[in-house]
């Protein structure tokens, strides 16, 4: 008689535990879904009352005045702003070189284990490596100084999904542009930077968004400032450290901007991980 | 006349002996066939004619290979000269991420400078020499990545040749495709020794047998075997050749 009928014992157990296994993991999918969902539920709920156009216009307002979030929402962007410009070409090249021409050697293997440990390393450490190196030595906090924490994490980031990126570049493309006569920064920078170019600019916007939501190194850098001020070169209002300051105050007003600034810190990022997402799609 | 001439010719991936004392001519304006089993040493032999195994560490070839006078495995050879005079096609279809109409002006934009009616006019020939401009002459903006497979593999013809090579190296061209596109590129062979000289590796001895007029047999990295193809497919020379092609071995 064939094995292939419905009371088979062996088919009968492994479908038992298939239910078993589905059963889990639905499970483990419901437990991590329940606390995001409350997380942005609280964030969205509790931020609602201070999403409003003055959140936008007005500096942080003293204890018990009105005000928004206007200087800390600016200094946010030009801080990460900068953070960004410094770390993506750096990490691009890195990248590049580690994909590209790091074929031979130890120099990328090592390379790319410190970039991994560095990709790993708490973004506090990060903070007080700056602060060291370079705020106790011109002995200010400054913008500038909160961007070059910002660079710090973004490189690692961007340097990892450009490998990865390029790596994905099929080789029969390069041997395709090398077999045209194409020297090989060209067959880089017109063929695999084209082909793997949705994949960079993911990473990138990726790494955006890990760094608009960084506290621990701007609180040693970019450190904070109560008034409107887009000079780089001294300390500068910026959303995570005001978020920070505004939460743990005993003023409700306060606590209703920091809110805000959560719930917007938020919303940002889930923009920027869709666009990644829309991006890396097409 | 001779396009290429092969002497004692070695290559080495890492300390694997892959090709041994190779000698052979390659006719210019004609089609040149290797055949043999897997792993005998052609596609080896073919990527060693434009130097692309320099691409990877540990792979290395020792001999000559002349050109025009010139030993083209000589280290004062400019590679990217060199591959612009030997063009390649591959086993896969090779379309770059961007439009028809820069795949094709690529090559030509690596070496030379055109006006824009120029290129317009270069990258119609190429395409018309490949058999495939009646089809995409009104989507020259679409990506190369939208054409079918038998449309790409002409897409990297025409890319080849648009550089204007004296040779060109075909890697199993068809392997890839269906019939019918297969019977296209082989009728563009055809069409292609006019200008050309065209080496093609194959697996498929009646398609080196339709297209070929040299045909090289080659197992486990020597040469067997070389001559007209009619001669070498009715009245091999050597046994073994005879062998392979009547199907006994391989």
């Amino acid at each position: 008689m064939s094995a292939v009928v419905e009371s088979n014992p062996v088919y009968r157990a492994r479908r038992r535990r298939n239910t078993l296994m589905m059963g889990l993991a639905a499970l483990a999918l419901a437990f991590g879904l329940f606390w995001l969902i409350w997380i942005l539920g609280v964030l969205l709920w509790e931020g609602a009352g201070a999403l409003r156009p003055a959140l936008f216009t007005q500096m942080t307002p003293p204890p018990g005045g009105d005000g928004g979030l206007a200087n800390a929402i600016v200094g946010s962007i030009l801080i990460a702003g900068a953070g960004t410009l410094i770390g993506t070409p750096v990490g691009i090249l890195a990248g590049t070189y580690l994909a590209e021409y790091g074929r031979r050697g130890w120099l990328a293997p090592a390379t790319r284990f410190i970039n991994d440990v560095l990709l790993s390393a708490p973004s506090i450490v990060i903070g007080l490596f700056v602060y060291a190196v370079y705020v106790a030595h011109v002995k200010h906090f400054s913008g500038w100084a909160g961007a070059l924490a910002l660079s710090i994490i973004v490189v690692p980031v961007v340097v990892r999904t450009t490998d990865d990126m390029l790596k994905l570049v099929p080789n029969s493309l390069r041997e395709a542009a090398a077999a045209l006569g194409a020297p090989t920064w060209k067959i880089i920078t017109l063929v695999s930077y084209r082909a793997a170019r949705a994949g960079i600019v993911t990473g990138v916007l990726l790494a955006v968004a890990r760094i608009s939501g960084e506290t621990a190194p701007l609180l040693f850098t970019a450190l904070n400032n109560q008034f409107w001020s887009t000079d780089m070169a001294r300390p500068m209002a910026n959303l995570p450290a005001v978020i920070f300051q505004f939460a743990m105050s005993p003023y409700p007003d306060w606590q209703r901007l920091a809110w805000g600034g959560a719930a917007l810190i938020t919303l940002f990022v889930l923009a920027l991980n869709i666009t990644a997402r829309a991006l890396f799609r097409k | 006349m001779n396009s290429l001439e092969i002497r004692g010719l070695d290559f080495y991936y890492g300390g694997f002996h892959a090709l041994k004392n190779v000698s052979l001519d390659i006719p210019a304006r004609r089609v040149t066939a290797f055949i043999g089993p897997s792993g005998c040493g052609k596609s080896t032999l073919l990527r060693t004619l434009n130097r692309m195994f320099e691409l990877y560490p540990g792979q290395r070839a020792e001999g000559r290979v002349m050109m025009g006078g010139e030993d083209i495995l000589a280290s004062k050879q400019d590679v990217s000269l060199l591959r612009a005079r030997i063009g390649m096609v591959f086993q896969k279809p090779t379309p770059f991420p961007m439009s028809i109409y820069d795949n094709i002006a690529f090559g030509v934009r690596l070496f030379e400078n055109l006006s824009r009616a120029r290129m317009d006019e270069r990258v119609e020939w190429a395409l018309a020499k490949a058999a495939l401009w009646p089809e995409v002459k009104d989507k020259l903006e679409q990506s190369g990545t939208s054409l079918s497979g038998g449309q790409q593999q002409r897409l990297c013809i025409a890319r080849a040749i648009a550089v204007r090579p004296e040779v060109l190296l075909m890697d199993e061209p068809c392997s890839a495709l269906d019939p019918i596109s297969t019977a296209k590129i082989e009728e563009l062979i055809a069409e292609l020794k006019n200008d050309y000289t065209v080496v093609i590796v194959t697996h498929n001895m009646q398609q080196a047998a339709r297209v070929s007029d040299y045909t090289a047999y080659m197992y486990l990295g020597e040469l067997v075997e070389v001559g007209e193809t009619q001669q070498v497919f009715m009245k091999p020379a050597r046994r073994e050749t005879e062998d392979y092609i009547t199907g006994r071995f391989g």
